[in-house]
């Protein structure tokens, strides 16, 4: 049977098992919206309104991020697709599988400066893992194909597909490829032996090791693997911030998060460490700080499905380029043939004895204020009362990094964030995703009154889907962060972060519809919380906190781990 | 120190701007840029000249062979091997004297005379940079009035590329030396 071009899509998608599509209309994509009102029931695909595209592409990273699944967005040209490129660059640069359909003008109008027409693969280029423009109809559904296989092998990223109009208008036979050979496109899967091989040897001999966790190994689904290998290897073990799940954090073994605001005895580990053992992470400058400082005694093992991340930011004594899964695998093997043959780890006691007095002196800690609530301790209670298995979605700003620091994750993909373009705007629409793809556990948004005043207009989606997000704002009246950089590094002149003109919450809230609760004083923290979590559906908390508490530890940028402030 | 990068890359829509790209984006330098289609159907060479320290050029190796669409990326200077540019010019040469320095040059260099005016050559000579540059040193004082170069192509000596099928396999870690997807 013959169909049109917006059909094929649709049955492609079907064929992919997509079920969600975050999207928004418009005149370049009507012939989609129109089958997908024809067709989507029967497909099994839901399509959710947004209301505005950069949410689409939010909410499809926070499915993709809280699932591994791959995140669909729909928009339309020209103003659809740029209001997409932020949302685009936020999953390149977390390495996010997602495929974006843009419309696109017709073909025989491109570059004819034609109304609505935006060059998108040429604005996104820079920040997708590969973009396509559909020119022949009959491209249509490999190109499809081949855009999620790309988005979802290797290292993980944002694919564009470009549809010009009449692609989606004219007609041809339906068929989907059910294989797919890339000669350019081969991501290398399993780790030299011999380079693994000596990676475990310096494992062995390390005395004062530390194993470095980052979004690579959640993407790569190596937490169980890494698991073992820190208890076989007895090994200290610290989580990025886009790691933070990847190993327990209520492990013995769980240094926590290191970094700019990691824990000090976290960064005064690695900082002494002899053995860096990196897995699908990249020495980002958030993590190393000044990098001339960084772990100066140490050699580094580096693990990364991407071979222009090994060398790139330090240079590395036992590079390994896999998928951090097979290459945890293999290490496995080779450490239990070790053993076997009565290898014994060099001695470590000491090691951990220092870390465990490093964080006696140094732990993380907050002053109570009487009834002043403090950010810090609505984590803390949100933690104990959702047990620590909430889906967390944090914006970016001081609640991000309280949220990462203390809400305990013990499983991958319980923590959403924006973590490496760090876009305020996120917390929000991505919960939206995460609670369409995991609508049995507790979504929970910890936006700032900043990020959350980018991104209020979703109000309107939970409520049209009922999807039962809990929006905890943490309303310090402060561009949070900003205002804390100006009090430590330019002298207390708050430059423009002052924002305690703003809306009220909980009205806010209430004119979509959405019930809302607010808590004034630190005893009402943990009831309003108690209440909003026990609330169905869409639920917004407004938490007002005290105004101008800082983020410690923080390593100030540019500084050496070791020179972190502690208060 | 200078680099001639040879990538393999289907020939796709937008390929030269993605290749392009990259090097703006991260700050790398093109030099000398050239594309040609090759044997096969789809699939275009380009060559490029760049510099750096070796840590650059390894960046620039990787990031280029990470690209989809590239199916192979070598550092040709890393191996004994072959390097051509051609340059074509314009050359004021009235009869008499002046015009027979010009020919002397072209004699010695081994270049060509593609096109004669009253007072004037187009001459075309093929050959590595320095080549180059001695022929357009030479030919500046007597008046050079147009200049047009293709930047080098280059190609791996046979002898080169036997030499790194034999000990390819006992590389240490060839996996970071392996310049193609298989
Ligand atoms: C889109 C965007 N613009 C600007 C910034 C810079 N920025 C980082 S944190 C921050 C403040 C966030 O304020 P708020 O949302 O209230 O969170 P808080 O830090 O107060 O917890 C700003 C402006 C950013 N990360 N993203
Ligand atoms: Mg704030």
């Amino acid at each position: 049977m013959k169909m049109r071009g917006a059909r094929i899509l649709l049955e492609a998608l079907r064929c992919e098992g997509v079920k969600h599509v975050f999207g928004y209309p418009g005149g370049a994509v009507l012939h989609i919206y129109d089958e997908l009102i024809k067709h989507a029931e029967s497909l099994g695909i839901s399509h959710y309104l947004v209301r505005h595209e950069q949410a689409a592409l939010f909410g499809a990273a926070g499915y993709a991020q809280s699932t591994g699944k791959t995140g669909v967005a729909l928009v339309t040209s020209g103003p659809g697709g740029t209001n997409a490129v932020t949302g685009i660059a936020n999953a390149f640069m977390d390495s996010l599988p997602l495929v974006v359909f843009t419309g696109q003008v017709p073909t025989h109008l491109i570059g004819n400066d034609a109304f609505q027409e935006a060059d998108l693969t040429g604005i996104t280029r820079s920040c997708v893992k590969h973009n396509y423009l559909v020119k022949k109809v009959e491209d249509l559904a490999p190109t499809i194909k081949e855009a999620f296989y790309v988005a979802s092998t290797g290292r993980p990223g944002p694919v564009l597909v470009d549809l010009p109009k009449d692609m989606t208008a004219q007609e041809m036979e339906f068929s989907y490829p059910e294989t797919i050979e890339m000669r350019s496109y081969k991501p290398q899967v399993y780790g030299n032996p011999r380079a693994v091989r000596r990676a475990v040897e310096a494992m062995f001999e390390a005395e004062r090791p530390v194993l470095y966790i980052g979004g690579g190994a959640i993407a790569a689904g190596a937490h169980e693997g890494l698991r073992s290998l820190a208890e076989k290897l007895n090994l200290p073990t610290t989580c990025t911030l886009m790691g933070l799940g990847a190993f327990p954090s209520s492990h013995p073994l769980s240094l926590g998060m290191l970094g700019m605001h990691g824990g000090y005895w976290t960064n005064m580990a690695v900082n002494n460490c002899d053995l860096l053992i990196s897995i699908g992470a990249r020495f980002d400058d958030r993590v190393t700080g000044k990098l001339s400082e960084f772990a100066r005694g140490a050699r580094f093992v580096h693990v990364d499905i991407d071979p222009s991340c090994v060398g790139k930011n330090v240079a590395c004594d036992f590079p390994v380029i896999g998928d951090a899964k097979v290459v945890v695998e293999q290490m496995l093997e080779m450490v239990d043939e070790e053993l076997a043959h009565g290898a014994i780890p060099a001695p470590r006691q000491a090691w951990h004895d220092q870390i465990a007095e490093w964080r006696r002196q140094h732990p993380f800690w907050f002053k109570e204020e009487g009834e002043v609530i403090k950010p810090q301790y609505v984590i803390h209670e949100l933690h104990r009362l959702t047990e620590g298995r909430a889906v967390v979605s944090a914006d970016v700003g001081q609640h991000q990094m309280w949220t990462a620091q203390l809400y305990g994750f013990d499983e991958p993909r319980q923590w959403v964030n924006s973590g490496g373009l760090g876009a305020m705007g996120y917390g929000f629409p991505a919960a939206m995703g995460a609670a369409v793809a995991r609508p049995n556990d507790t979504v929970v948004a910890v936006v700032g009154d900043g990020g959350f005043q980018m991104s209020f207009n979703e109000l309107a989606t939970v409520k049209q889907y009922n999807i039962p997000v809990k929006i905890l704002v943490i309303n310090n009246g402060y561009l949070g962060m900003v205002r804390q950089w100006q009090e430590q590094f330019y002298d207390h002149r708050y430059s423009h972060s002052n924002i305690e003109v703003a809306p009220d919450f909980v009205k806010l809230a209430e004119a979509y519809g959405v019930p809302a609760l607010r808590a004034t004083k630190a005893s009402e923290v943990t009831g309003t919380l108690e209440k909003a979590l026990q609330t169905p559906g869409p639920v917004l908390i407004e938490m007002q906190v005290a105004r101008e508490e800082n983020v410690f530890p923080i390593v100030p940028a540019g500084a050496a781990l070791k020179d972190m402030i502690l208060a | 120190m200078k680099h001639t990068i040879s990538i393999l890359v289907e020939n796709e829509y937008g390929m030269l701007s993605r290749i392009a790209g990259l090097f703006s984006a991260r700050g790398y330098q093109i030099d000398t840029l050239n594309v040609a289609p090759t044997l096969e159907e789809g699939v275009s060479r380009m060559t490029l000249t760049t510099h750096g320290n070796d840590h650059i050029i390894e960046q620039i190796l990787r990031q280029t062979l990470k690209m989809v669409k590239v199916i192979q990326v070598t550092d040709m200077t890393a191996n004994a091997h072959v390097e051509r540019e051609m340059v074509m010019l314009t050359v004021s040469a009235r009869r008499g004297e002046e015009r027979q320095e010009v020919m002397t040059l072209v004699k010695i260099f081994r270049a060509r005379v593609v096109d004669v005016s009253e007072d004037a050559l187009i001459l075309e000579l093929t050959g590595n940079a320095e080549k180059v540059e001695a022929f357009i040193g030479l030919l500046k004082p007597i008046g050079i009035q147009d200049i047009v170069r293709t930047g080098p192509v280059a190609m791996t000596r046979v002898a080169a590329i036997r030499a790194q099928q034999l000990c390819g396999d006992d590389e240490e870690f060839s996996e970071l030396t392996l310049n193609e997807k298989v």
